[in-house]
Order: structure tokens, then C-alpha cells, then sequence
């Protein structure tokens, strides 16, 4: 099976095309050179397509589709855009598409985009036109749930759809928590229970927490972990409360991060990428030292994987959509930097090799079969 | 009316590389209007969903910068897209 690294960067899209061994590794690209892609996603629907999400910094944020496996691009006929408001309510733009995620299987051309400032968006015609999904954005609570915004505005990301029931979604806003609903968007319920939210002055907030990145395994749905700005965690549903499973790592190390990746058959395998939050949050690897950390038993214990990676000044970021898995019966690993490297692990994160350096700043790294 | 639009860099993926075309209408927002009739997609990139003028984006009527869509164009006139960034 060949495999594809969809690499997006602030200065435009690449990718890296291996063998089947995925010992050989070549970089193909730019296209969109100058554009600022926040997301790339294959449709496991139908793997010819690819959404992308992308703006330049001068222009207006928007959607492209490929429908031959990204050698060519097409437009949106109508990007993400909030509905027109009345004289005196909010007018929120959308100032980036990003997050992308393919809808059910069972409907063949839904899309989900989520948004800065927040904003859950679907189209149901493989991605062309997009409509806002009223239900969360002008659900009354919205306002209250993404008060705590940053400057930048707060994002909405890790749509993810029940592969049970196509009306079963999540999402993740940071800064706001992790929200369900279970008729297909129309209605919204915080699902924050258990997180910390050390960074607001009331503990016990039912939303307001910073999810960095939620994931739902496939294969058991009812398992979701979260990477956290105050930990990762994991949910069996159907719990309500989340479990620090972060607290089984080193204390040294922390569970402060990004990404989470989940094994693509193995609910209790996952890996994450820590990096530093302490003091003014530098937010590289710690102590100059990367390292991903692996869980067999979904979160009981850790164990460090950084065979190959740099053991001294080696000051990593990785955000939220720069680690992804492949689909190997033993799955690779991959993250890019913020320096603009790759890195790939094809033995499920034992070793490790930097395959493309070099690279603009990188915000997102997805796997497409 | 009839005036000239001047296009941005970045916005010539839309106009099949033209830096200039013809435009038309009595005001910018006819003027935008028109302008996505032949190239689709672009109005979007330079107005937001509320016809705000994006931020790193700049229309100019001759040499007057035009806050909002209502500004008027009279025949002749030439309407400047620019784009304005900065840093890396």
C-alpha cells in the first residue's frame, strides 16, 4: 500500500509519496505556494477526493477540492461563510476554515468545517457549497461557550462523526470544551466533565476548558481521548467524566500538548507529542529533547519513543494537526514541525527518521492511502 | 459606468492573470458585483460575509481609498484592489 503525507504549511501545500516499504520517501511540491493551509483531508468515502482548507494572508479564507488525488484543485462555488445578521446582532466573519472532516459514510458528500472565531459549517455536496450549521452557531449558549476568546480568535476543530450514527457528532473549540450532539447538530451539550480549566478562576466551569485535540477510535466508538491544555484524557462513553490518563506520565515530562494520535484498529494505543507549559509556555519539546510518548493500555502507562530523534537542542512544536497515523497493520507515525521537518516512524513510533526538512512552517500532516 | 479595476497579485488566479479589466457599475459594490459575475470566487476573497472589506485588503476609487461598498464610480475611473501585508 502506498502512502501519502498531505504536508500543509504556512507557505503552501506538499506532499510526501512513498513506496509500499515507506523506506523511500520524495517530496513533491509546492502547490499554492504562498497560501496558508491549516488542513488537508482525504475522503475515506471515496479516496480520489481531498478537501483542503486554506487562505493567503492577504485573502479571505476558503475550501478546495481535488478529485484526483490532489493534482489538481477546484474552488468552492460558496466557502464556509456565517449567515447575513440583522442590524445590531454580532457579525462574525470567518477568518480561517480550520478543520475539515469527511461526514458518515452513509452520506456519501457531507462535509463538516469548523472555523475561527468558531463556527461549525456542513456541506452536503461533497464540499462546494457550504451552509452554517445553525444549531451551534447561533445555538443561545454560543456566545457563553467561546467567551474565553484569544486575540486571534478561538478555533473549532475534531469534528468527528460517529461511524454508528451519522446524527452522533462532537466537537472541540479552543477555548470553550468539548461539546456532543446527538441529532445531527441541531442541539449542543458541554461534555467537560473531569477536565481542569487551571487557567480560569473557577474550577468547576461546565465548559470554558481548552481541548487541543479529540479523537473517537473507529473501531469502538465510545472511546475518545483528548489532548488537553491541562492534560490528556480519556472518555468511555457512555461516561460523562473524563479521566486524567495524563497522570501517568513522567513528571518530569508532563501531558501538556497538541496532538493525539490513535492506532487505527487499537482503542487503547495511542501516541502523543508532549511539549513544555510551564512558566510563560514555550511550547517546544522539553528540555530541547523531543520525544512521543505511546500508550498500549489506553493511558495505565506511557513509554517514550524517541529512537532517532534529536537528543539534545532540538526546540520542536508540533500543533494539533501535524501527527497523524497510517492505516499498516502495524501503523507509522508521523509529525511535522514548526521548523518545517518531517518525521516518520513506520514501526508504530519505535524509531524514528527525519523525511523532509526544510519545509515552511507546518501546520498540518495527514495520511491519505 | 464604466471604469477599470486594477488587480492584486494574489487575486489574478481569478482573472486568468489579468492585472486590469474592465469594470462596471455606478458604485463598488456593483462594481464587485460584476467583477465575480466573470470571475467567480473572487469577491469572496476581498469581502467578508457581511460586504466588510477584508482586512489586508484596500480599494482605492482613483486615488481615494474607499471605506465601504457604497462609494461611488463614475465613468472613467479607475478601481485599485491592493493588498496590503506585512511581515514574513
Amino acid at each position: 500500500m502506498a502512502s501519502t503525507l498531505w504536508v500543509g504549511t504556512r507557505k503552501g501545500l506538499f506532499a510526501l509519496r512513498a513506496d509500499g516499504a515507506r523506506r523511500n520517501w520524495k517530496l513533491v511540491g509546492p502547490q499554492f505556494l504562498g497560501h496558508i493551509i491549516h488542513h488537508v483531508m482525504q475522503d475515506p468515502r471515496e479516496p480520489k477526493v481531498l478537501l483542503m482548507a486554506a487562505k493567503t494572508g492577504h485573502l479571505g479564507p476558503t475550501v478546495f477540492r481535488s478529485s484526483d488525488r490532489g493534482r489538481s484543485w477546484r474552488e468552492a462555488a460558496q466557502p464556509p461563510a456565517f449567515r447575513k445578521v440583522s442590524e445590531g446582532e454580532e457579525a462574525r466573519a470567518v477568518q480561517r476554515v480550520f478543520w475539515l472532516t469527511p461526514g458518515h459514510r452513509s452520506e456519501r458528500a457531507t462535509w463538516y468545517a469548523g472555523s475561527s472565531p468558531a463556527g461549525l459549517f456542513r456541506s452536503t455536496d461533497g464540499g462546494e457549497r457550504w451552509e452554517p450549521v445553525a444549531g451551534f452557531n447561533d445555538h443561545p449558549m454560543r456566545p457563553q461557550w467561546a467567551a474565553f476568546g484569544t486575540p486571534d480568535g478561538e478555533f473549532l476543530h475534531s469534528i468527528l462523526v460517529d461511524p454508528r450514527d451519522p446524527r452522533h457528532l462532537y466537537i472541540a473549540i479552543s477555548i470553550g470544551g468539548v461539546f456532543e450532539s446527538t441529532d445531527a447538530g441541531s442541539n449542543w451539550t458541554p461534555l467537560n466533565e473531569g477536565c481542569a480549566a487551571d487557567f480560569l478562576p473557577d474550577q468547576t466551569v461546565a465548559f470554558g476548558h481548552d481541548p487541543h485535540c479529540l479523537v473517537q477510535h473507529p473501531g469502538r466508538p465510545e472511546r475518545l481521548y483528548q489532548q488537553n491544555h491541562c492534560g490528556i484524557y480519556r472518555l468511555d462513553r457512555p461516561g460523562r467524566r473524563w479521566k486524567r490518563i495524563g497522570s501517568a506520565m513522567p513528571k518530569k515530562v508532563g501531558d501538556i500538548g497538541f496532538p493525539i494520535v490513535l492506532h487505527p484498529t487499537d482503542p487503547d494505543t495511542a501516541w502523543v507529542l508532549p511539549m513544555d507549559g510551564q512558566s510563560v509556555w514555550p511550547r517546544t519539546s522539553i528540555g530541547g529533547k523531543p520525544a512521543v510518548y505511546g500508550t498500549r493500555d489506553a493511558g495505565v502507562s506511557w513509554r517514550r519513543l524517541d529512537r532517532g530523534l534529536p537528543h539534545s537542542q532540538a526546540w520542536f512544536t508540533v500543533l494539533r494537526q501535524a501527527m497523524c497515523a497510517d492505516t499498516h497493520e502495524r501503523p507509522g507515525v508521523y509529525f511535522g514541525t514548526t521548523g518545517g521537518e518531517v518525521w516518520a516512524s513506520t514501526n508504530s513510533g519505535d524509531s524514528w527518521r527525519c523525511v523532509a526538512r526544510h519545509l515552511p512552517e507546518i501546520y498540518s500532516v495527514s495520511h491519505a492511502a | 459606468m464604466s471604469c477599470t479595476v486594477r488587480i492584486a497579485s494574489p487575486l489574478r488566479s481569478y482573472t486568468a492573470g489579468a492585472a486590469a479589466l474592465a469594470g462596471r457599475g455606478s458604485n463598488l459594490a456593483e462594481v464587485l458585483a460584476n467583477l465575480e459575475q466573470r470571475c467567480p470566487g473572487i469577491r469572496f476573497r476581498m469581502i467578508d460575509e457581511h460586504n466588510r472589506i477584508r482586512p489586508h485588503m484596500r480599494l482605492f476609487v482613483n486615488t481615494n481609498e474607499a471605506r465601504e461598498l457604497s462609494e461611488p464610480v463614475r465613468d472613467g475611473d479607475t478601481v485599485h484592489v491592493i493588498c496590503a501585508l506585512s511581515g514574513g
